[in-house]
């Protein structure tokens, strides 16, 4: 059984974005770029499903610019074993992802596709329940816990109240939560085994894809800021503001 | 055209977030209505019924909705939306669910935790953890959109409107129901508490958490907790405040042992007063509070609780 794993390319999450002063984005240049983290966890969860000889090959797909080929060999050096970069320098929105996705699933004969539940730039928290539905499969969002029973995955999930268990119908999509696992760091020898691992290169044209954004950006802007307030001196006085400044309690 | 606005709830209650995207959907400029999906839910559906604003509530009664998996909700919605212009849901686990999957089904774009309706096609929604805010705006004829609720007032009561019975969709058979294990508690939910006050790394150890409920209970507060106290099984899951976990605007916000990541503050920072505990006087935190506390937590919130009971709290 082969997985899909799709990773982006995104801001590290140590970098505070910033609006461009014509507002036309969030500033980019010169920024550190990373793996989204929740695909760290996605191929955490796929290389160990490998390694326990319950899947036999991890797919490794990215949809980005050409330095998105840097984000997929993480992902090999995880364990990862061959990846497909679908290059192109658009904005591509979640439904085309996961249109693209779908194909290469498609053509891989890809049984479960396991992504990040959001990727911490855009935090749409979309693409794999628009690729689920593309499919026809099952979904598993936001999983905690992940197991493979016959022709079904029985997995944990992380909802607003708790823990919820289903049993999903394979081949299926999940996308994984922060408490699924916590991923490896890649051992030099294995990013340099990740060198010679192979990478296709495509374009979303290849698979007939039209990526022209449905949404128009009219403008980014900064949020509103909030300014640090006072210190005090002791529980006491804090407790007095909050009460006869603040009114809060 | 009208709006549809997929109601929260847990078969009993109608969850207060609904309330809130009925103010959004007011908004759209269309009549709005309202889908009620689940199991025995009649009094949902009343719930429903009674919200300011609403012209119709549809009610889907069926065992095949009882635990709203994404799969079985996403058929019915599709089905329902030749008569709609938009579907409209809260930003809750539940519904971050469905709403995409239906929103691919249609071949439309979604957009979510929109935190302000500037025109019916219009629509202002966070990114990057919420240090950035983008103006989008949709050509497209049906609008799949989920709503940050902390934003949006709920809708005042007093409504009648009918309830119409509808029949079940066709069950896909994907996936069943196992089991919740749902966190249960006396206090304010998260969501909907007027005070919060959240533990972090800094608490180190789960039953710590005792001194910050002891607090929360003087305060009739939630207790949130930062990911870092949830990775390190200080709390359960559904206490995660940030970017990644819940959204909240309390009125008053206390950090106790909290840095002050990016991804924390993601969650927290629109609340109306800040209060942050910390020994670090560099913590991030104090940049966004409104009122600092450098001290030790352990010396600190015990004191707490003791000053609040002095005030008979
Ligand atoms: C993809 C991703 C998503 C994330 N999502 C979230 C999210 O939704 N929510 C979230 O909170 N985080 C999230 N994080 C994690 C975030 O980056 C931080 O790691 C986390 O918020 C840190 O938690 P903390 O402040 O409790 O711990 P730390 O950063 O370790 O801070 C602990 C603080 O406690 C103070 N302290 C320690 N002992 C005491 C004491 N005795 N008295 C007083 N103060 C004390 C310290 O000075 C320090 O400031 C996410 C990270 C990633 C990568």
């Amino acid at each position: 059984m082969k997985v899909l794993v799709p990773v982006k390319r995104v801001i590290d999450y140590n970098v505070k974005a910033r609006v461009k002063a014509d507002g036309s984005g969030v500033d980019l240049a010169n920024v550190k770029m990373s793996m989204n983290p929740f695909d760290e966890i996605s191929v955490e969860q796929a290389v160990r499903m490998k390694e326990a000889g319950v899947i036999t090959e991890v797919i490794i797909a990215s949809i980005g610019p050409a330095a998105a080929q840097e984000t997929i060999r993480t992902a090999l050096a995880m364990g990862g074993d061959r990846g497909v970069l679908v290059k192109t320098d658009q904005t591509v929105e979640p439904l085309a992802v996961a249109k693209i996705l779908k194909e290469i699933a498609t053509k891989e004969g890809a049984e479960i596709v396991i992504l990040g539940k959001q990727a911490i730039d855009d935090d749409s928290n979309q693409t794999g329940q628009m690729l689920a539905a593309l499919l026809g499969w099952s979904q598993a969002t936001f999983a905690s816990e992940v197991k493979l029973d016959g022709g079904k995955a029985e997995v944990t999930r992380e909802v607003d109240g708790g823990l919820q268990t289903i049993k999903v119908n394979l081949p299926t999509v999940i996308t994984v939560d922060l408490r699924l696992n916590e991923p490896r760091y890649a051992s030099l020898p294995n990013i340099m085994k990740a060198r010679k691992k192979p990478i296709e290169e495509k374009t979303p044209e290849d698979f007939g894809v039209d990526i022209t954004p449905r949404l128009k950006v009219l403008k980014t802007t900064e949020p509103p800021t909030r300014s640090a307030g006072v210190k005090v001196e002791s529980v006491q006085e804090l407790v007095a503001k909050l009460r006869n400044e603040a009114g809060v309690i | 055209m009208s709006v549809l606005v997929v109601a929260d709830h847990d078969n009993k209650t109608l969850a207060e977030v609904t309330a809130k995207v009925v103010t959004a959907a007011k908004q759209m400029g269309d009549e709005v209505h309202i889908l009620v999906a689940g199991q025995d839910c009649e009094p949902v559906a009343q719930a429903a019924s009674k919200l300011d604003g609403v012209a119709k509530v549809l009610h889907a009664d069926d065992p095949i909705y009882s635990a709203r998996l994404a799969e079985n909700v996403t058929e019915l919605v599709v089905g329902l939306m030749g008569n709609y212009s938009a579907v409209m849901s809260s930003a809750t686990t539940a519904s971050k669910n469905f709403m995409p999957r239906v929103a691919a089904l249609l071949d439309v774009a979604q957009i979510s935790e929109i935190v302000k309706v500037e025109a019916p096609d219009t629509f202002v929604r966070p990114i990057y953890a919420g240090n950035a805010m983008q103006t989008v705006q949709s050509g497209e004829a049906k609008k799949v959109i989920t709503v940050r609720t902390t934003t949006f007032q709920a809708t005042g009561q007093g409504g009648s409107a009918a309830i119409e019975k509808i029949s079940a969709a066709k069950n896909p058979g994907l996936s069943e129901y196992v089991e919740d294990r749902l966190s249960s508690s006396e206090r304010p939910q998260l969501t909907s508490a007027k005070i919060i006050i959240s533990g972090g790394r800094g608490m180190q150890s789960g039953d710590n958490f005792k001194m910050i409920e002891a607090v929360a209970d003087k305060l009739k507060a939630a207790v949130g907790a930062s990911r870092a106290a949830v990775d390190a099984g200080y709390a359960p899951n559904d206490m995660q405040v940030g970017q990644t976990g819940k959204v909240v605007a309390p009125e008053l916000y206390i950090a106790v042992g909290i840095s002050g990541a990016i991804q924390h503050l993601a969650g927290m920072k629109d609340s109306k007063v800040i209060v942050a505990i910390n020994k670090d006087e560099e913590a991030p935190i104090f940049q966004v509070s409104d009122y600092g506390l450098v001290a030790d937590l352990f010396k600190a919130v015990p004191e707490l609780e003791a000053e609040l009971a002095k005030l008979g709290l």
